[in-house]
């Protein structure tokens, strides 16, 4: 059997973010067929595809889009598009390349669930992905797609606006993308109640990830029971990977929901730079708990990357080759989640802060092996212990790392130095070339 | 803190003034009527592009147009990094250091740059050419390393890359 290709499929193709290419390709067919369908048979549809998030968490969407209440008007979808997670950089390029299909998923969603008002919420640095949205949904608008009658021809209004942000990872919580949606600061917000019963501007508010919502014109046009079966048990369809770090050919690889992660890095992705060995790999995004280079043959199926001690998160796939500190990578990391704790828990803003000046501590040889103990119970008093996820993320890294890494920890404690030195830190690789999808960079 | 006069409106140029309600009238209509609030970001941004900075007048102006309390707009503006509250020189130069770009050479076009233009982290250079910062991860992961240029992204850098387009700034 040939490889499937849902997301991908058009990429590379000249003007292939335009309206009259997507069209030309058999594009908004599905929106036709899911208006001639009962709402109902769509979610059911849905339902069936085993389609889960691809922002991080990996949950049901369509069970998610049954949490709505029944009798609450008006409802909204925002489609997160805040892709900030270390690691992750697969969104972007669903914009830049296809941004149509996602406008047709956001269509056809908004039919399914009776919501008119659909806000997508990109990160602010995604300048050129906004300016690049913000010209298909024009074009759908003037094409009569979208506005007051929804694929020109049913009498259903929906309007899609882009909502940029300004640069905070925090965002990407989906509560506080909602706070910053209302115009405030990205504060997250308790659960429950979840979004889904008092979302945007208290009312229920679905908030699903950009390839999530990617992928529903095909589930409508193949039905669902097509998509699970690209995929494995509870989760269907493809998934966009992205690998970087130190890999030969870093990019964008559109694989089955259950592909080999070995098989990733060492063969879609080239190996490693210089022929040297995998020490590590993050497998996705940088809140995931470090996988030894020796534990990485595994699917990246959400279950099976959990059960392997990891999580498959948002499908980041960061890979660190031999000559790499694994104390300097996750002082890198520790600075990231200390820089972008909102303040809100005490756990969190305190904990991220420690967490990176005991790292660095370690990394510039003033560390001591009970500085090592003291890392692991911050992180430890971190975990579980905040409003959302952000402490976790930033506490799972310092435990797998320490967990897994704890020797060279302990190195850098005896020798009084790092034993990388002037380490081949940022190696010049910049002759690789990545791989998105088709199109080369 | 404000100094007392820092957030008053007279301060700010009228043309300005007109420019910024006449956008802000159009991005509002992204937004239900009763929530206007809900443009306070795109308010901040549309500020700081005509004013050069979001400083305690852009802010205070942003609310009152918005309907809302300028300790609102003050919360927002210093939340998210995007903002500058303080003016910034004529261009600003982000470069990434977070993980994948680390791997692969990040923190040394950072560390060169600082050389360079002789500024720490946040600084601008004397003659207000270019304010450097070092960002978190800009989600160009696979193309890294990866910067901005005036809020414009730059990927697969090399230092020689990074030069040119620095000597490129005027």
């Amino acid at each position: 059997m040939s490889e499937t290709l849902i997301l991908t499929r058009r990429w590379g193709k000249p003007g292939s973010a335009a309206l009259a290419s997507y069209r030309a390709d058999g594009g908004y067919a599905a929106l036709d067929k899911a208006l001639a369908m009962d709402p109902a048979a769509i979610v059911e549809e849905v339902k069936k595809s085993n389609l889960r998030g691809r922002g991080g968490a990996g949950f049901a969407t369509g069970l998610k889009w049954t949490f709505l209440p029944k009798d609450v008007r008006p409802r909204y979808l925002t489609v997160n598009a805040d892709e900030s997670e270390p690691g992750t950089f697969k969104d972007r390029y669903i914009i830049e390349h296809d941004p149509h299909m996602l406008i047709e998923g956001i269509a056809i969603t908004c039919w399914a669930l009776d919501i008119h008002l659909a806000y997508v919420y990109i990160r602010g640095e995604f300048a050129r992905q906004a300016r690049v949205l913000e010209t298909a949904i024009e074009e759908a608008r003037a094409a009569g797609i979208l506005g007051a009658r929804l694929g020109g021809r049913k009498d259903f209004d929906l309007d899609v606006h882009v909502h940029r942000g300004a640069g905070a990872y925090i965002c990407g919580e989906e509560s506080a993308l909602l706070e910053s949606l209302e115009g405030k600061k990205g504060y997250p917000r308790l659960k429950p109640p979840f979004p889904a019963v008092v979302g945007l501007w208290g009312k229920p508010t679905i908030i699903n990830n950009v390839e999530t919502i990617a992928n529903v014109p095909w589930i409508v046009e193949n039905g669902g029971a097509a998509f699970a079966a690209l995929g494995v048990g509870k989760s269907g369809g493809t998934r966009l990977f992205g690998v970087s770090g130190h890999v030969n050919r870093p990019g964008v690889y559109e694989k089955p929901v259950h592909y080999n992660l070995k098989t990733l890095v060492m063969q879609d992705a080239g190996g490693i730079v210089g022929g040297r060995k995998v020490k590590a790999v993050i497998p996705g995004g940088s809140s995931a708990p470090v996988l030894r280079g020796d534990e990485i043959d595994i699917s990246l199926e959400f279950d099976a990357v959990k059960a392997a001690g990891s999580m498959s998160g948002s499908g980041g796939v960061i890979v660190f080759d031999d000559s790499t500190c694994m104390v300097h990578a996750l002082a890198r990391i520790a600075k990231f989640y200390a820089e972008e704790s909102c303040g809100q828990c005490t756990p969190c803003r305190e904990g991220t802060s420690w967490m990176e000046g005991i790292i660095e501590k370690i990394e510039h040889g003033h560390g001591t092996a009970e500085d090592v103990a003291k890392l692991e119970q911050v992180a430890g008093n971190v975990m579980g212990n905040t409003i959302c996820a952000l402490g976790d993320a930033a506490a799972m890294p310092v435990l797998s790392f320490v967990k897994k890494f704890k020797a060279e920890f302990l190195q850098h404690v005896e020798l009084r130095r790092c034993p990388y030195g002037e380490h081949a830190w940022g190696l010049d690789q910049s002759t690789r070339e990545a791989l998105v999808g088709a199109v080369r960079y | 803190m404000t100094t007392p006069s820092s957030g008053a409106l007279e301060e700010l140029p009228r043309e300005k003034v007109e420019k910024f309600d006449r956008e802000l009238a159009g991005i509002l209509k992204r937004y239900p009527p009763d929530r206007k609030g809900a443009a306070m970001l795109p308010a901040l941004r549309l500020g700081q592009e005509i004013f050069g900075v979001a400083s305690p007048p852009v802010q205070k102006l942003a609310a009152e147009r918005l309907g809302i309390s300028p300790a609102r707009a003050e919360e927002v503006a210093t939340f998210y990094v995007m903002f500058h509250t303080k003016p910034i020189g004529r261009h600003l130069v982000e470069v990434c250091t977070n993980v994948s770009c680390c791997l692969t050479g990040g923190e040394r076009i950072f560390e060169r740059l600082k050389q360079k233009l002789e500024v720490g982290n946040g600084e601008t250079t004397r003659d207000g050419r270019i304010t450097l910062r070092e960002v978190e991860c800009l989600g160009a992961c696979g193309t890294a390393p990866a910067m901005l240029v005036d809020e414009e992204m730059h990927e697969r850098l090399t230092p020689e890359k990074v030069e040119k387009l620095i000597g490129g700034l005027k």
